[in-house]
C-alpha cells in the first residue's frame, strides 16, 4: 500500500506571549512522522490538549507547521499557498467534532452543502440542485430539508450534512476529528456504521482522531497513541490492542471500564499531563511513568519498531517482553 | 398570459419551499418581537417617528410656522384648542416646529449612525479578520478615540468647523465609529475560529468569499441592534449640540435649539421647553425599546447578562 498522506517531522509550535515578552513556545505537535496508507483507516488516540485536533489540520494545511513536511500522493505540500491548494482541497476533507458549530447558522443547508461544489466545479442551477439532492439520499436524510437552517436539525441529522458537504468533491481522503464524540450515544452508533459503510462503499482513506479506543478499535484497521504532541505507539489496531508495548497505551487501554459488572479500571496513571509549555529533557511520559528509570529521564526515545510494523517510542519496551493488555 | 400564468404559479410553488425555512424563522422573528410588550411600545413610537417625519410641512396645521414666520399677537400662548402645544416667543406654533423638526433629527440620526457604521464595520472587520500588526494599529487608534468623551470632542471639532447641523452631523459622525469598530471586531474575531469558517476554507473558499459569505452575515444582527439603539442616542447628541448653540440656529425647526431658546422662558412659560423635550424623551425611549426588542429576537444570547 502507497502513503497517502505522510507527515515527517511535523512540529507546530505557538508563540506564548505576556504583554510585549515572548514567553517561550507551546509545543503543541512536536516532530512527528505518520504515514496513513491509501484506502486504510488510521487511528490516532490521546487524551485531550495532545495535539490530535493539531495534527489533523496540519495534513490539511489549515494550519502553518512550524517545520516538517505534508506530503500528498507522494507530492510535497508544504510549501503550496492558497491557490496552489485549492485543487487539492478536493482530494481531503474533514468532518468535525461539533456538527453544531459546523454549518454556517446563517445559511440553508443547500448552500452549505453546494458551496465545495460551487467553490472547486463552478457547478450551478439545475446541474448543482440534482447533485446535491444526490448528496442527500447518500447521506440518508429527505431532500426537503435542503431549504432548513442548520438549527432545525438534530445533532446526527448535522452530521449526515457535514458528511454530504467533506463527500460532494469525492475526496480520497476523509480526516475526522471526534466525528462522535458531541453526538448522543444512540446516534454514535449509528454515524459510525453510516462511516464505515461509506469508507467500504467508495474505496475512502481515513485518519479518525478520537480519544474513544472503543471506536478506534470498531472503525481503524491501525492506530497511532499521541502524548504531549509526540506519536508514543504506532500499529496495527490488533496487536496495539492486544499487546501494548509503551505504558501510556497500557494506561490508556487500562483506563476503559471493562463490560464485567462490579468492575473498575485498574488505576494506572496519576495526576495530569505535564504542560506543553514546560517539558522536561528526555522521554515525556517519564515523569507519570510506573516503570520509569534513570535512563529514561535524560534520553528522548525515538519511534522505533519492535516488530515488522510496529513502532514504540520507549527504552524500555525492547528490554521488557510484551505484556498481557491488562498490564 | 394564460400561458404563462402556470409556469409562473410552478415558479412561486418552488420559492415557497426553497425559502420555507426563511418564511419560518421570520414568522418566529415577528412572533417573538409581538410578544415583548416594551419592544411594541417602541416599534409603536418609532412608526409614529417615522410618519411624522415623512408627513412633515404638509401635515402640520400651521406650516408658515416651521420657517420662522412671525405673529406676535399670538405670543407664548398656553395649550388650547388652537395651539395644542401652545405658542413660542415668536406667536409660532409648537406643535408645528416639533413635527417638522422630526425629519431633521431623523435624518441626523440616520447619517450618523450610518457614517459610524460605514467606517467602523471595515476597519473592524480589518482588524478582526487580518490580526496582527493592522489589528493593533486599527484597535489602538479605536483606544484613543474611545479614551476621550464623544461629545466633548464632537464639540472641539464643531468648534472648529463652525457651528451648523451639518457640521454638528459631520463632528459626531467623526466621533461615533470607535463602538462599531469594537463591536465588530469581537464578533469577527470569535466567527474566525468557528468550524464553519474551517469547513469552507477546507473546501477551498478564498478569503473574499469567507469575508462576505461566513463573516459578515453573522455579524449582522449585533450591528441591527446597536444602529438601532443608536439613533436614539445620535439624535439624542445632535439636540445636545443644538442645546449649546453649536448645532441648528434658532429659527430652523431642532428640537435642542428650540429647547435652549425655551429655557430662558421657564418656568412660567412651561410647555416651550416641555413639548420640544418630551419629543427627544420619546424618540430616545421609542429607539431604544425597539433596539432591546430587536436584540432579544436576532441575538437572544446576549439579551440577559
Amino acid at each position: 500500500m502507497t502513503a497517502l498522506v505522510e507527515a515527517v517531522g511535523l512540529t507546530k509550535h505557538y508563540a506564548v506571549r505576556h504583554g510585549w515578552r515572548r514567553h517561550g513556545a507551546l509545543r503543541a505537535v512536536d516532530g512527528i512522522d505518520l504515514t496513513v496508507p491509501e484506502g486504510a483507516a488510521v487511528g490516532l488516540v490521546g487524551e485531550s490538549g495532545c495535539g490530535k485536533s493539531t495534527v489533523a489540520r496540519l495534513l490539511l494545511r489549515l494550519v502553518e507547521p512550524t517545520a516538517g513536511t505534508v506530503r500528498f500522493a507522494g507530492r510535497d505540500i508544504t510549501g503550496l499557498d492558497e491557490l496552489g491548494l485549492r485543487p487539492l482541497r478536493r482530494e481531503m476533507q474533514l468532518i468535525f467534532q461539533n456538527p453544531h458549530a459546523a454549518l454556517n447558522p446563517r445559511r440553508t443547508l443547500f448552500a452549505s452543502i453546494a458551496e465545495p461544489l460551487v467553490i472547486q466545479a463552478g457547478l450551478g442551477g439545475a446541474a448543482l440542485r440534482a447533485r446535491v439532492e444526490h448528496l442527500m439520499d447518500d447521506v440518508g436524510l429527505p431532500a426537503q430539508f435542503l431549504w432548513r437552517y442548520p438549527h432545525e436539525l438534530s445533532g446526527g441529522q448535522k452530521q449526515r450534512v457535514c458528511i454530504a458537504r467533506a463527500l460532494a468533491l469525492e475526496p480520497r481522503l476523509v480526516i475526522l476529528d471526534e466525528p462522535t464524540s458531541a453526538l448522543d450515544v444512540s446516534v454514535q452508533a449509528q454515524i459510525l456504521a453510516f462511516l464505515a459503510e461509506l469508507r467500504a462503499r467508495r474505496g475512502l482513506t481515513y485518519l479518525l482522531i478520537s480519544h474513544n479506543l472503543a471506536v478506534v478499535r470498531q472503525v481503524c484497521d491501525e492506530v497511532a497513541v499521541m502524548y504531549l504532541g509526540r506519536i508514543v505507539e504506532h500499529g496495527p489496531v490488533a496487536e496495539v490492542f492486544a499487546a501494548p508495548r509503551h505504558p501510556y497505551t497500557r494506561a490508556l487501554l487500562a483506563a476503559v471500564l471493562p463490560p464485567r459488572a462490579g468492575a473498575l479500571p485498574t488505576v494506572a496513571l496519576a495526576g495530569d499531563p505535564p504542560s506543553a509549555l514546560e517539558l522536561s529533557r528526555g522521554c515525556r511520559f517519564a515523569p507519570r511513568c510506573p516503570l520509569a528509570e534513570p535512563v529514561c529521564r535524560p534520553t528522548d526515545p525515538a519511534l522505533d519498531p519492535v516488530s515488522h510494523d510496529h513502532r514504540v517510542a520507549c527504552l524500555l519496551a525492547r528490554r521488557a517482553p510484551a505484556s498481557p493488555s491488562t498490564a | 398570459m394564460t400561458v404563462a400564468s402556470p409556469d409562473v404559479a410552478a415558479r412561486l410553488a418552488r420559492l415557497r419551499v426553497e425559502h420555507a425555512g426563511a418564511i419560518r424563522q421570520a414568522r418566529l422573528f415577528v412572533w417573538t418581537f409581538a410578544r415583548s410588550a416594551s419592544a411594541m411600545v417602541g416599534l409603536v413610537l418609532v412608526l409614529a417617528f417615522l410618519v411624522l417625519a415623512a408627513g412633515g410641512p404638509s401635515i402640520v396645521p400651521y406650516p408658515d410656522d416651521a420657517t420662522g414666520a412671525m405673529n406676535l399677537a399670538a405670543r407664548l400662548q398656553p395649550p388650547s384648542g388652537a395651539h395644542w402645544f401652545g405658542t413660542d416667543e415668536m406667536g409660532n406654533d409648537i406643535l408645528t416646529r416639533v413635527v417638522v423638526g422630526t425629519r431633521t433629527s431623523l435624518w441626523v440620526g440616520l447619517i450618523i449612525t450610518g457614517v459610524a457604521a460605514l467606517i467602523g464595520v471595515p476597519l473592524g472587520v480589518a482588524a478582526g479578520y487580518l490580526g496582527g500588526a493592522v489589528r493593533q494599529v486599527i484597535m489602538r487608534v479605536t483606544d484613543v478615540f474611545l479614551s476621550v468623551p464623544g461629545l466633548v470632542l464632537a464639540i472641539a471639532i464643531v468648534a472648529a468647523l463652525g457651528s451648523g447641523v451639518l457640521n454638528g452631523v459631520i463632528a459626531l459622525s467623526l466621533v461615533w465609529w470607535p463602538g462599531y469598530v469594537r463591536l465588530i471586531e469581537a464578533k469577527t474575531l470569535t466567527i474566525k475560529h468557528e468550524p464553519f469558517v474551517e469547513a469552507a476554507r477546507a473546501v477551498g473558499a478564498s478569503r473574499r468569499r469567507i469575508l462576505f459569505i461566513h463573516l459578515l452575515p453573522n455579524c449582522f444582527s449585533p450591528l441591527i441592534v446597536k444602529m438601532s439603539m443608536d439613533m436614539g442616542l445620535a439624535i439624542l447628541a445632535a439636540a445636545s449640540l443644538g442645546f449649546i448653540g453649536l448645532g441648528a440656529k434658532p429659527p430652523a425647526p431642532e428640537w435642542g435649539a428650540m429647547i435652549s431658546v425655551a429655557r430662558t422662558y421657564m418656568p412660567t412659560w412651561w410647555w416651550y421647553a416641555f413639548f420640544p423635550g418630551l419629543f427627544i424623551y420619546l424618540t430616545v425611549l421609542g429607539f431604544n425599546l425597539f433596539g432591546d426588542g430587536l436584540r432579544d429576537v436576532l441575538d437572544p444570547r446576549a439579551s440577559r447578562s
